[in-house]
């Protein structure tokens, strides 16, 4: 077989643009996992099914199995490296898991924390997430561990980790939070 | 699960895109959201030559209400966008109950509802809603001015669509709902988020009274395209309140002609087809009302 092209892009992930040699058939979790050695994000199905390669593209959740490397250039890309304080304290959701018994394996749970982190931030400190909303922001990840419930439960626990992290609630305006 | 290797290029405007898939004819594939190609690419059952990714093209990205009343979305509105645009929602409510079905919101945040009707998957939520509102796909061509395909010329069977070697799908037109006209969506899915076993988008219009005048339906997960069916015939004539939902679902259930797989049998296939009619469609008569008082 002839040698394939190569493109060289700046993958800008968190917070830090490197760059990185690849065919176009990289998928950006390989290029994380091989080429930038970020290997928290895991390779479940690599068909979009399973969720535990969820990273955050500008801020939303995607599939990185689902994306090339090449179209990642741009973009800035969150894994769940990048999700803890720079200090090192972790990330609400991280607190919530592992308060909750989130985890069993830990295999689908990189996918779980990012995908979370992204939801939360729909969410007004103070305000609540029901057991039905945490339930829909979930639905999209696969454990064959935990059974879900202490997963829902992290989704609620890291509200309050937040509220708390927030400092006293400023006098909201209800209903900030529809649509 | 890695793809084989293909050819990448990278347009930056819509003339540059149609140039390329114009010389890459039948070897050319476009790369939108990638939701549904990518997976086909790993798991090897496509290997297009040269990917012809669009999303680097300005101005594909817009959701717009045309005068009449129709939505129109680009080629690279994502369904997370779609799902959150409040004019389209204003005009076409059931876009919405629909897009919030497609997936998870991982898959909706990447995947197009443009690239999702051009996969042609009669699973899909959008091409019955396609088919549902008598929409069309625009499609674009290099050195000719763009042509408007309506829905029930678009969807040749599953998985294949009349979008041809050298064309780009660059946007779809959902069609206007008409006055006094309420909708509703239900699919049964066996999680949340996968493919329906079979799912129901309706329509039902009323007159004055509050009468039933026009009852129409198209269905997931049952035929090889997305099939509108009219089922007026069952409930015509009677006021709202009263109409026998479950004879429109019967109807239905007569007219579809469903194949069973893995995940449901044909029998049981068609019996969802009466089910979800006959709960969809007091929903859409009830939307029907509180849109006339809307409107009034």
């Amino acid at each position: 077989m002839s040698t394939e092209e190569l493109f060289t892009v700046g993958l800008a992930v968190n917070g830090r643009t490197q760059p990185v040699t690849v065919p176009a058939r990289r998928l950006l979790s390989d290029a994380l996992r091989h080429d930038l050695e970020l290997t928290g994000t895991h390779v479940g199905c690599e068909h979009g099914v399973c969720g535990a390669c969820t990273v955050l593209l500008d801020g939303k959740p995607v599939r990185s199995c689902l994306m090339f490397a090449v179209q990642a250039e741009g973009h800035q890309v969150t894994t769940v490296e990048g999700l803890a304080a720079g200090d090192g304290r972790p990330h609400p959701v991280q607190q919530a898991f592992r308060d909750c018994h989130g985890l069993q394996c830990g295999f689908c749970t990189p996918g779980f924390l990012t995908t979370i982190a992204a939801a939360l931030e729909n969410y007004e400190p103070g305000a609540s997430i029901s057991d039905g909303e945490a339930r829909e922001i979930v639905g999209g990840n696969l454990c064959r561990c935990t059974g879900y419930q202490n997963i829902v439960k992290a989704v609620g626990r890291a509200q309050e980790i937040r509220t708390q992290r927030a400092g006293p609630t400023p006098e909201h305006g209800a209903g900030q939070d529809g649509g | 699960m890695k793809p084989p290797a293909f050819g990448y290029l990278a347009p930056r405007s819509m003339e540059e895109a149609l140039a390329l898939l114009g010389d890459l004819g039948p070897d050319g594939k476009v790369l939108a959201g990638g939701q549904s190609l990518i997976p086909l690419l790993s798991m090897r059952l496509t290997a297009p030559h040269t990917l012809v990714d669009i999303n680097r093209i300005p101005g594909l990205a817009d959701v717009s209400i045309t005068e009449d009343g129709a939505v129109v979305v680009g080629a690279l509105v994502r369904h997370a966008d779609l799902l959150a645009d409040k004019p389209a929602f204003a005009a076409l409510p059931l876009l919405r109950r629909a897009t919030s079905n497609v997936a998870h919101p991982a898959i909706r945040n990447r995947g197009t509802t443009c690239g999702s009707i051009v996969h042609a998957d009669p699973s899909g939520e959008m091409t019955a809603i396609l088919a549902l509102t008598g929409g069309s796909v625009q499609i674009a061509t290099a050195g000719a001015s763009p042509r408007d395909v309506a829905a029930a010329d678009f969807f040749l069977g599953p998985l294949e669509s009349s979008l041809g070697a050298g064309e780009l799908a660059v946007s779809v037109r959902f069609g206007a709902p008409e006055a006094r006209t309420g909708s509703a969506f239900l699919e049964l899915a066996r999680r949340r988020g996968d493919y329906a076993m079979c799912g129901a988008a309706v329509t039902v219009a009323l007159d004055e009274s509050q009468t039933v005048t026009e009852v129409k339906a198209a269905y997931l997960s049952v035929g090889p395209v997305p099939e509108v069916h009219d089922l007026t015939a069952a409930v015509a004539g009677r006021p709202y309140a009263s109409a026998d939902w479950s004879a429109a679902g019967d109807l239905a259930a007569s007219l579809v002609e469903p194949e069973g797989d893995l995940h449901a049998s044909a029998d049981y296939r068609r019996r969802l087809v009466a089910v979800l009619t006959a709960r969809a469609l007091p929903l859409a008569a009830t939307d029907a009302v509180d849109r006339s008082k809307v409107a009034a």
